[in-house]
Protein backbone atom coordinates (compact mmCIF):
# COMPACT_ATOMS: atom_id res chain seq x y z
CA UNK A 1 0.00 0.00 0.00
CA UNK A 2 1.29 3.35 -0.48
CA UNK A 3 2.35 5.32 2.30
CA UNK A 4 0.56 8.53 3.21
CA UNK A 5 1.44 11.89 1.67
CA UNK A 6 0.89 14.70 3.69
CA UNK A 7 0.64 18.48 1.81
CA UNK A 8 -0.77 21.74 1.94
CA UNK A 9 -3.49 23.02 -1.03
CA UNK A 10 -4.74 26.71 -1.30
CA UNK A 11 -7.60 26.78 -1.80
CA UNK A 12 -10.00 30.09 -2.17
CA UNK A 13 -6.99 32.18 -0.67
CA UNK A 14 -6.69 29.60 2.24
CA UNK A 15 -4.64 26.90 3.22
CA UNK A 16 -5.63 23.39 3.95
CA UNK A 17 -3.22 20.70 5.35
CA UNK A 18 -4.17 17.03 4.62
CA UNK A 19 -3.13 13.61 5.03
CA UNK A 20 -4.24 11.32 2.03
CA UNK A 21 -3.42 8.53 -0.25
CA UNK A 22 -1.66 10.44 -3.53
CA UNK A 23 -4.46 8.11 -5.30
CA UNK A 24 -7.03 11.14 -4.25
CA UNK A 25 -8.06 13.34 -6.82
CA UNK A 26 -8.44 17.14 -5.99
CA UNK A 27 -12.53 16.63 -6.66
CA UNK A 28 -12.45 13.97 -3.75
CA UNK A 29 -9.79 15.63 -1.49
CA UNK A 30 -12.45 19.05 -1.89
CA UNK A 31 -15.67 17.36 -1.25
CA UNK A 32 -14.68 14.29 1.06
CA UNK A 33 -11.44 15.67 2.64
CA UNK A 34 -12.31 19.58 2.90
CA UNK A 35 -15.93 19.59 2.84
CA UNK A 36 -15.68 21.68 0.21
CA UNK A 37 -19.17 20.17 -1.54
CA UNK A 38 -19.63 22.82 -4.19
CA UNK A 39 -17.49 21.36 -6.86
CA UNK A 40 -19.87 18.33 -8.36
CA UNK A 41 -18.90 15.10 -9.51
CA UNK A 42 -20.72 14.35 -12.28
CA UNK A 43 -19.36 11.64 -14.45
CA UNK A 44 -15.67 11.23 -12.38
CA UNK A 45 -13.74 10.68 -15.67
CA UNK A 46 -13.28 13.92 -17.57
CA UNK A 47 -16.87 14.08 -19.57
CA UNK A 48 -19.02 15.87 -17.82
CA UNK A 49 -17.33 19.05 -16.68
CA UNK A 50 -19.08 18.83 -13.35
CA UNK A 51 -15.98 19.26 -11.43
CA UNK A 52 -14.37 22.38 -12.81
CA UNK A 53 -12.09 24.22 -10.63
CA UNK A 54 -9.19 26.94 -11.53
CA UNK A 55 -5.65 25.83 -10.87
CA UNK A 56 -3.43 29.19 -11.24
CA UNK A 57 -6.42 30.76 -13.11
CA UNK A 58 -6.85 27.89 -15.72
CA UNK A 59 -9.96 26.02 -15.82
CA UNK A 60 -9.69 22.30 -15.55
CA UNK A 61 -11.29 19.17 -13.83
CA UNK A 62 -10.89 18.35 -10.67
CA UNK A 63 -11.56 14.67 -11.24
CA UNK A 64 -8.47 13.80 -13.28
CA UNK A 65 -5.91 16.28 -11.12
CA UNK A 66 -4.56 14.11 -8.33
CA UNK A 67 -4.36 16.42 -4.92
CA UNK A 68 -0.91 15.65 -4.71
CA UNK A 69 -0.43 17.47 -8.49
CA UNK A 70 -2.16 20.75 -7.03
CA UNK A 71 0.30 21.19 -4.21
CA UNK A 72 2.11 24.54 -4.60
CA UNK A 73 -0.70 25.90 -7.01
CA UNK A 74 -3.95 28.22 -6.03
CA UNK A 75 -6.92 26.50 -6.29
CA UNK A 76 -10.37 28.31 -6.99
CA UNK A 77 -13.52 26.57 -6.30
CA UNK A 78 -17.28 27.92 -6.20
CA UNK A 79 -17.20 28.63 -2.86
CA UNK A 80 -14.87 31.19 -3.31
CA UNK A 81 -15.96 33.20 -6.52
CA UNK A 82 -18.31 35.26 -4.83
CA UNK A 83 -16.71 38.43 -2.75
CA UNK A 84 -16.47 38.42 0.83
CA UNK A 85 -19.35 40.49 1.32
CA UNK A 86 -21.24 37.75 -0.39
CA UNK A 87 -21.76 39.97 -3.23
CA UNK A 88 -22.22 37.43 -6.13
CA UNK A 89 -19.90 37.36 -9.08
CA UNK A 90 -20.97 38.41 -12.17
CA UNK A 91 -21.36 35.32 -13.83
CA UNK A 92 -23.26 33.76 -10.93
CA UNK A 93 -25.64 36.88 -10.94
CA UNK A 94 -25.96 36.34 -15.01
CA UNK A 95 -27.19 32.40 -13.96
CA UNK A 96 -29.83 33.58 -11.88
CA UNK A 97 -31.01 36.44 -14.08
CA UNK A 98 -31.34 34.21 -17.15
CA UNK A 99 -32.40 30.70 -15.08
CA UNK A 100 -29.60 29.43 -16.43
CA UNK A 101 -30.46 25.99 -14.63
CA UNK A 102 -33.04 23.48 -13.74
CA UNK A 103 -31.41 20.43 -11.23
CA UNK A 104 -28.71 22.73 -10.94
CA UNK A 105 -26.15 19.59 -10.24
CA UNK A 106 -24.18 20.77 -13.24
CA UNK A 107 -23.99 24.89 -12.35
CA UNK A 108 -21.04 25.26 -10.46
CA UNK A 109 -18.85 23.85 -13.00
CA UNK A 110 -20.81 25.48 -15.97
CA UNK A 111 -19.90 29.13 -13.71
CA UNK A 112 -16.71 27.95 -13.28
CA UNK A 113 -15.81 26.97 -16.59
CA UNK A 114 -17.84 30.59 -18.06
CA UNK A 115 -15.86 32.67 -15.63
CA UNK A 116 -12.55 31.26 -17.43
CA UNK A 117 -14.31 31.23 -21.06
CA UNK A 118 -15.18 34.73 -20.40
CA UNK A 119 -11.73 35.69 -19.21
CA UNK A 120 -9.70 33.61 -21.82
CA UNK A 121 -11.71 36.12 -24.21
CA UNK A 122 -13.70 32.95 -25.97
CA UNK A 123 -17.33 34.74 -25.43
CA UNK A 124 -17.38 36.88 -28.19
CA UNK A 125 -20.54 34.86 -29.47
CA UNK A 126 -23.19 32.52 -29.15
CA UNK A 127 -21.39 30.35 -31.33
CA UNK A 128 -18.17 31.05 -29.54
CA UNK A 129 -19.67 30.58 -26.11
CA UNK A 130 -21.42 26.96 -27.16
CA UNK A 131 -18.16 26.06 -28.59
CA UNK A 132 -15.64 26.77 -25.49
CA UNK A 133 -18.49 25.49 -23.44
CA UNK A 134 -18.57 22.20 -24.73
CA UNK A 135 -16.72 20.74 -21.64
CA UNK A 136 -19.62 20.82 -19.60
CA UNK A 137 -22.59 19.17 -20.00
CA UNK A 138 -26.05 19.40 -18.71
CA UNK A 139 -27.97 16.52 -18.53
CA UNK A 140 -31.52 18.82 -18.31
CA UNK A 141 -30.94 20.86 -20.86
CA UNK A 142 -30.76 24.18 -20.04
CA UNK A 143 -28.03 25.62 -22.84
CA UNK A 144 -30.29 28.09 -24.17
CA UNK A 145 -30.20 29.80 -20.79
CA UNK A 146 -26.42 28.85 -20.08
CA UNK A 147 -25.16 30.87 -23.06
CA UNK A 148 -27.94 33.94 -22.64
CA UNK A 149 -26.09 33.89 -19.00
CA UNK A 150 -22.55 33.58 -20.26
CA UNK A 151 -23.55 36.61 -22.67
CA UNK A 152 -25.02 38.75 -20.49
CA UNK A 153 -22.27 38.80 -17.97
CA UNK A 154 -19.30 38.58 -20.45
CA UNK A 155 -20.95 42.43 -21.28
CA UNK A 156 -21.13 43.30 -18.00
CA UNK A 157 -17.55 42.47 -17.36
CA UNK A 158 -16.51 43.93 -20.87
CA UNK A 159 -18.68 47.14 -20.24
CA UNK A 160 -17.23 47.72 -16.69
CA UNK A 161 -13.25 46.76 -18.18
CA UNK A 162 -14.06 49.67 -20.78
CA UNK B 1 -8.43 3.47 -9.33
CA UNK B 2 -5.79 0.81 -7.63
CA UNK B 3 -3.33 2.14 -4.77
CA UNK B 4 -0.17 3.75 -6.00
CA UNK B 5 3.03 5.78 -5.23
CA UNK B 6 3.47 8.89 -6.29
CA UNK B 7 6.99 10.75 -6.74
CA UNK B 8 7.54 14.14 -8.13
CA UNK B 9 10.58 14.28 -10.80
CA UNK B 10 12.45 17.75 -10.83
CA UNK B 11 15.19 16.35 -13.32
CA UNK B 12 15.22 14.50 -16.78
CA UNK B 13 17.53 11.70 -16.09
CA UNK B 14 16.15 11.12 -12.67
CA UNK B 15 12.92 10.67 -14.31
CA UNK B 16 14.08 8.58 -16.98
CA UNK B 17 15.97 6.68 -13.56
CA UNK B 18 12.90 6.24 -11.93
CA UNK B 19 11.03 5.07 -14.84
CA UNK B 20 13.57 1.94 -15.47
CA UNK B 21 11.59 -0.09 -12.53
CA UNK B 22 8.41 -1.87 -13.83
CA UNK B 23 5.05 -0.54 -13.35
CA UNK B 24 6.24 3.00 -12.97
CA UNK B 25 4.47 5.22 -15.52
CA UNK B 26 5.26 8.82 -16.16
CA UNK B 27 2.23 11.33 -15.03
CA UNK B 28 2.00 15.04 -16.99
CA UNK B 29 -1.76 16.16 -17.48
CA UNK B 30 -3.04 13.27 -16.49
CA UNK B 31 -6.10 12.97 -18.59
CA UNK B 32 -5.49 9.85 -20.34
CA UNK B 33 -3.59 8.13 -17.53
CA UNK B 34 -6.01 8.87 -14.13
CA UNK B 35 -9.00 7.80 -16.46
CA UNK B 36 -7.62 4.88 -17.68
CA UNK B 37 -6.78 4.10 -13.85
CA UNK B 38 -9.71 4.70 -12.91
CA UNK B 39 -11.40 2.52 -15.78
CA UNK B 40 -9.01 -0.44 -14.33
CA UNK B 41 -7.19 -0.10 -17.72
CA UNK B 42 -4.29 1.35 -16.31
CA UNK B 43 -3.00 -0.11 -12.70
CA UNK B 44 0.50 1.97 -11.98
CA UNK B 45 3.05 0.81 -9.38
CA UNK B 46 4.45 4.14 -9.26
CA UNK B 47 3.80 7.48 -10.86
CA UNK B 48 6.01 9.53 -11.72
CA UNK B 49 4.84 13.23 -11.94
CA UNK B 50 7.25 14.99 -15.27
CA UNK B 51 5.39 18.19 -15.14
CA UNK B 52 7.43 20.20 -12.65
CA UNK B 53 10.40 19.51 -14.76
CA UNK B 54 12.06 22.52 -16.27
CA UNK B 55 12.72 23.81 -19.39
CA UNK B 56 9.81 21.54 -21.03
CA UNK B 57 7.53 24.05 -22.14
CA UNK B 58 8.31 26.21 -24.35
CA UNK B 59 7.65 26.91 -27.77
CA UNK B 60 10.01 28.54 -30.45
CA UNK B 61 9.22 29.19 -34.03
CA UNK B 62 11.97 29.68 -36.10
CA UNK B 63 12.81 30.35 -39.95
CA UNK B 64 13.88 26.40 -39.62
CA UNK B 65 10.80 25.21 -38.02
CA UNK B 66 8.59 25.21 -34.45
CA UNK B 67 10.07 23.18 -31.94
CA UNK B 68 7.17 22.54 -29.17
CA UNK B 69 8.36 21.46 -25.60
CA UNK B 70 6.67 18.15 -24.63
CA UNK B 71 5.13 19.77 -20.87
CA UNK B 72 3.25 22.70 -22.99
CA UNK B 73 -0.48 22.63 -22.55
CA UNK B 74 -2.39 22.04 -25.66
CA UNK B 75 -4.55 25.31 -25.06
CA UNK B 76 -1.62 27.45 -25.36
CA UNK B 77 0.32 26.06 -28.05
CA UNK B 78 -3.55 26.09 -29.94
CA UNK B 79 -3.00 30.08 -29.57
CA UNK B 80 0.49 30.79 -30.13
CA UNK B 81 0.79 33.39 -32.95
CA UNK B 82 3.92 31.91 -34.70
CA UNK B 83 2.03 28.00 -34.92
CA UNK B 84 -1.18 29.27 -35.81
CA UNK B 85 0.09 31.82 -38.86
CA UNK B 86 2.69 29.43 -40.16
CA UNK B 87 1.08 25.29 -39.00
CA UNK B 88 -2.84 26.10 -38.97
CA UNK B 89 -3.51 22.49 -39.16
CA UNK B 90 -1.47 22.26 -35.60
CA UNK B 91 -3.23 24.62 -33.95
CA UNK B 92 -6.33 23.47 -35.61
CA UNK B 93 -6.51 20.36 -34.62
CA UNK B 94 -5.68 21.11 -30.87
CA UNK B 95 -8.47 23.67 -30.92
CA UNK B 96 -10.97 20.99 -32.06
CA UNK B 97 -9.72 18.56 -30.25
CA UNK B 98 -11.02 17.60 -26.27
CA UNK B 99 -12.42 20.49 -24.33
CA UNK B 100 -11.09 24.01 -22.77
CA UNK B 101 -10.45 22.59 -19.27
CA UNK B 102 -8.91 19.13 -21.13
CA UNK B 103 -6.93 21.60 -23.28
CA UNK B 104 -5.73 23.65 -20.39
CA UNK B 105 -4.22 19.85 -18.57
CA UNK B 106 -2.95 18.07 -21.07
CA UNK B 107 0.47 18.43 -22.66
CA UNK B 108 1.83 17.62 -26.05
CA UNK B 109 4.13 14.92 -24.84
CA UNK B 110 0.99 13.35 -23.54
CA UNK B 111 -1.58 14.03 -25.76
CA UNK B 112 1.01 12.00 -28.39
CA UNK B 113 0.86 8.81 -26.16
CA UNK B 114 -3.16 9.09 -25.73
CA UNK B 115 -4.71 5.71 -26.05
CA UNK B 116 -7.81 4.46 -28.03
CA UNK B 117 -11.33 4.90 -26.72
CA UNK B 118 -11.95 1.14 -27.97
CA UNK B 119 -14.97 0.68 -25.70
CA UNK B 120 -13.93 -3.20 -24.95
CA UNK B 121 -10.41 -1.64 -23.94
CA UNK B 122 -11.42 0.46 -21.83
CA UNK B 123 -14.20 -1.70 -20.09
CA UNK B 124 -12.02 -4.95 -18.23
CA UNK B 125 -15.09 -5.93 -16.27
CA UNK B 126 -17.23 -6.18 -18.71
CA UNK B 127 -14.80 -7.37 -22.05
CA UNK B 128 -11.93 -9.47 -20.78
CA UNK B 129 -10.79 -10.77 -23.32
CA UNK B 130 -8.44 -7.41 -25.05
CA UNK B 131 -4.95 -8.15 -26.88
CA UNK B 132 -4.10 -4.45 -26.02
CA UNK B 133 -4.41 -4.65 -22.74
CA UNK B 134 -3.46 -8.24 -22.21
CA UNK B 135 -1.75 -9.55 -25.59
CA UNK B 136 -2.93 -13.26 -26.40
CA UNK B 137 -6.24 -12.74 -24.95
CA UNK B 138 -8.54 -11.64 -28.01
CA UNK B 139 -10.54 -8.95 -29.09
CA UNK B 140 -14.07 -8.16 -27.93
CA UNK B 141 -14.37 -6.04 -30.70
CA UNK B 142 -14.00 -8.60 -33.68
CA UNK B 143 -17.65 -9.98 -32.75
CA UNK B 144 -19.65 -6.64 -31.45
CA UNK B 145 -20.78 -3.36 -32.12
CA UNK B 146 -17.33 -1.49 -34.34
CA UNK B 147 -18.61 1.72 -35.14
CA UNK B 148 -15.90 3.22 -33.65
CA UNK B 149 -12.92 1.27 -34.56
CA UNK B 150 -10.85 1.28 -37.34
CA UNK B 151 -10.56 0.37 -41.10
CA UNK B 152 -6.56 1.19 -41.71
CA UNK B 153 -3.73 -0.28 -40.03
CA UNK B 154 -5.77 -3.25 -38.11
CA UNK B 155 -4.74 -6.24 -37.61
CA UNK B 156 -6.72 -10.03 -36.65
CA UNK B 157 -5.61 -9.44 -33.09
CA UNK B 158 -6.73 -5.41 -32.68
CA UNK B 159 -8.92 -3.09 -34.43
CA UNK B 160 -8.66 -0.21 -31.78
CA UNK B 161 -8.50 3.13 -33.23
CA UNK B 162 -6.20 5.70 -32.52
CA UNK B 163 -7.97 9.04 -31.54
CA UNK B 164 -5.77 11.84 -31.68
CA UNK B 165 -6.37 14.91 -33.80
CA UNK B 166 -2.96 16.40 -33.43
CA UNK B 167 -0.79 13.98 -34.17
CA UNK B 168 -2.36 13.61 -37.86
CA UNK B 169 -1.46 16.83 -38.37
CA UNK B 170 2.43 16.05 -37.10
CA UNK B 171 2.16 13.87 -39.57
CA UNK B 172 1.09 15.69 -42.39
CA UNK B 173 3.65 17.88 -41.50
CA UNK B 174 6.22 15.57 -41.38
CA UNK B 175 7.07 16.40 -37.80
CA UNK B 176 10.04 14.69 -35.42
CA UNK B 177 9.49 13.60 -32.02
CA UNK B 178 12.55 14.20 -29.58
CA UNK B 179 13.32 11.94 -26.75
CA UNK B 180 15.63 12.01 -23.96
CA UNK B 181 17.91 9.68 -26.08
CA UNK B 182 17.13 10.49 -30.02
CA UNK B 183 14.94 11.67 -32.69
CA UNK B 184 11.97 9.71 -34.01
CA UNK B 185 10.47 10.50 -37.37
CA UNK B 186 6.82 10.71 -36.16
CA UNK B 187 5.88 7.96 -39.08
CA UNK B 188 7.91 5.61 -37.40
CA UNK B 189 7.09 6.92 -33.51
CA UNK B 190 3.28 5.01 -33.62
CA UNK B 191 3.58 1.44 -34.60
CA UNK B 192 0.56 -0.53 -36.02
CA UNK B 193 -0.92 -3.23 -33.86
CA UNK B 194 0.28 -6.79 -36.00
CA UNK B 195 0.44 -9.13 -33.32
CA UNK B 196 1.89 -6.91 -30.48
CA UNK B 197 -1.17 -4.30 -29.78
CA UNK B 198 -0.03 -3.39 -26.79
CA UNK B 199 2.94 -2.04 -28.08
CA UNK B 200 1.51 1.57 -29.56
CA UNK B 201 4.77 3.60 -29.99
CA UNK B 202 9.00 2.78 -30.11
CA UNK B 203 9.23 4.50 -26.74
CA UNK B 204 11.50 2.20 -24.57
CA UNK B 205 10.97 2.05 -21.02
CA UNK B 206 12.44 5.14 -19.45
CA UNK B 207 12.63 7.31 -22.41
CA UNK B 208 10.52 10.20 -22.18
CA UNK B 209 9.09 12.70 -25.07
CA UNK B 210 11.02 16.03 -24.51
CA UNK B 211 9.50 18.18 -27.72
CA UNK B 212 8.27 17.44 -31.47
CA UNK B 213 9.84 19.38 -34.11
CA UNK B 214 7.97 20.59 -36.68
CA UNK B 215 10.16 21.47 -39.93
CA UNK B 216 8.89 24.54 -41.85
CA UNK B 217 7.26 24.74 -45.37
CA UNK B 218 5.03 26.17 -48.09
CA UNK B 219 3.01 23.51 -47.15
CA UNK B 220 2.86 23.62 -43.88
CA UNK B 221 2.11 27.24 -44.18
CA UNK B 222 -0.66 26.34 -46.29
CA UNK B 223 -2.56 24.06 -44.15
CA UNK B 224 -5.76 22.79 -42.30
CA UNK B 225 -7.37 20.06 -40.19
CA UNK B 226 -10.86 18.86 -41.14
CA UNK B 227 -12.67 16.94 -38.53
CA UNK B 228 -16.06 15.68 -39.01
CA UNK B 229 -17.55 14.13 -36.19
CA UNK B 230 -21.30 12.54 -34.82
CA UNK B 231 -21.32 16.26 -32.45
CA UNK B 232 -20.37 19.88 -33.26
CA UNK B 233 -18.01 19.60 -30.62
CA UNK B 234 -16.05 17.99 -28.14
CA UNK B 235 -16.25 14.75 -30.05
CA UNK B 236 -13.42 12.43 -31.39
CA UNK B 237 -13.03 12.42 -35.06
CA UNK B 238 -15.46 9.75 -37.35
CA UNK B 239 -12.98 10.97 -39.95
CA UNK B 240 -10.66 13.83 -40.16
CA UNK B 241 -8.14 14.86 -42.21
CA UNK B 242 -5.16 16.85 -42.13
CA UNK B 243 -3.57 18.65 -45.33
CA UNK B 244 -0.93 20.81 -46.29
CA UNK B 245 -0.89 22.29 -49.90
CA UNK B 246 1.84 24.21 -51.80
CA UNK B 247 0.98 25.00 -55.63
CA UNK B 248 3.78 26.48 -58.37
CA UNK B 249 3.65 29.89 -59.37
CA UNK B 250 1.01 29.72 -61.67
CA UNK B 251 -1.52 29.18 -58.74
CA UNK B 252 -3.03 26.15 -59.98
CA UNK B 253 -0.48 23.50 -60.36
CA UNK B 254 -0.12 21.16 -57.16
CA UNK B 255 4.07 21.28 -56.12
CA UNK B 256 4.31 19.94 -52.92
CA UNK B 257 0.86 18.02 -50.81
CA UNK B 258 0.61 16.42 -47.08
CA UNK B 259 -1.94 14.31 -46.54
CA UNK B 260 -3.25 12.37 -43.64
CA UNK B 261 -6.05 10.48 -41.84
CA UNK B 262 -7.84 10.63 -38.23
CA UNK B 263 -10.30 9.03 -37.30
CA UNK B 264 -9.79 5.71 -39.33
CA UNK B 265 -6.70 3.86 -38.39
CA UNK B 266 -4.88 2.17 -35.78
CA UNK B 267 -2.09 5.32 -36.04
CA UNK B 268 -2.25 8.92 -37.41
CA UNK B 269 -2.18 7.73 -41.71
CA UNK B 270 -0.19 9.41 -43.72
CA UNK B 271 -2.29 8.90 -47.00
CA UNK B 272 1.50 9.00 -49.80
CA UNK B 273 -0.85 7.99 -52.27
CA UNK B 274 -3.20 10.73 -52.75
CA UNK B 275 0.30 12.70 -52.45
CA UNK B 276 1.21 11.19 -55.58
CA UNK B 277 -1.80 11.19 -57.35
CA UNK B 278 -1.69 14.76 -56.60
CA UNK B 279 1.57 15.94 -57.24
CA UNK B 280 2.31 18.00 -59.99
CA UNK B 281 -1.55 18.08 -61.24
CA UNK B 282 -3.47 20.65 -61.70
CA UNK B 283 -6.08 21.60 -58.87
CA UNK B 284 -9.51 21.00 -59.87
CA UNK B 285 -12.67 19.29 -57.75
CA UNK B 286 -12.89 15.79 -59.81
CA UNK B 287 -9.00 15.09 -59.43
CA UNK B 288 -9.29 15.88 -56.16
CA UNK B 289 -12.28 13.75 -55.64
CA UNK B 290 -10.21 10.68 -57.91
CA UNK B 291 -7.14 10.87 -55.86
CA UNK B 292 -9.13 10.88 -52.44
CA UNK B 293 -9.79 7.46 -53.09
CA UNK B 294 -6.58 5.88 -52.72
CA UNK B 295 -6.92 7.58 -49.12
CA UNK B 296 -8.78 3.98 -48.50
CA UNK B 297 -6.44 1.28 -50.11
CA UNK B 298 -6.45 -1.76 -48.29
CA UNK B 299 -9.21 -0.61 -46.20
CA UNK B 300 -11.38 -2.94 -44.35
CA UNK B 301 -14.72 -2.77 -42.29
CA UNK B 302 -16.36 -5.03 -39.60
CA UNK B 303 -20.10 -4.50 -38.81
CA UNK B 304 -20.88 -1.17 -38.41
CA UNK B 305 -17.59 1.01 -39.34
CA UNK B 306 -17.90 0.95 -43.09
CA UNK B 307 -19.27 4.28 -43.50
CA UNK B 308 -15.46 5.88 -42.60
CA UNK B 309 -14.67 4.26 -45.75
CA UNK B 310 -16.31 6.33 -48.10
CA UNK B 311 -16.28 9.14 -45.25
CA UNK B 312 -12.66 9.18 -45.44
CA UNK B 313 -12.52 10.03 -48.59
CA UNK B 314 -14.82 12.72 -49.10
CA UNK B 315 -12.95 14.40 -45.74
CA UNK B 316 -10.00 14.31 -47.76
CA UNK B 317 -11.30 15.64 -50.56
CA UNK B 318 -13.21 19.03 -49.12
CA UNK B 319 -9.91 19.68 -46.76
CA UNK B 320 -7.24 19.66 -49.80
CA UNK B 321 -10.27 21.40 -52.04
CA UNK B 322 -10.39 24.47 -48.77
CA UNK B 323 -6.53 24.74 -48.64
CA UNK B 324 -6.23 25.11 -52.17
CA UNK B 325 -9.38 27.10 -52.07
CA UNK B 326 -11.66 25.46 -54.03
CA UNK B 327 -15.58 25.50 -53.19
Amino acid sequence: MASLRSMELEINGAQYALTIEPRVTLLDALRENLGLTGTKKGCDQGQCGACTVHVDGERVLACLTLAVQAEGRSIRTIEGLASKDDTLDAVQQAFIEEDAFQCGYCTPGQIMSAVACIREGHAGSDAEIREFMAGNLCRCGAYNGIVAAVRKAAQRIQGAAA
Amino acid sequence: MNDFDYLRATALDEASTLAKTPGTMFLAGGTTLIDLAKCGVERPGTLVDITRLPDLSAVTVDEAGATIGALATMSRVAVDAAVTERYPAVSEALLLAASAQLRNMATIGGNLMQRTRCAYFRDPAGYPACNKRMPGSGCSALENVTRDHAILGTSDQCIALYPGDLSVALTALGATVRTTSREIPIARFFVEPGDRPDRETVLERGEIVTAVHVPASAAAANSTYLKVRDRQSYEFAAASAAVGLELEEDGRTIRDIRVALGGVATVPWRAEAVEAALRGRRLGETTIREASRAAVEGARSWYANGYKIELACRVVARAIMEVGGIK
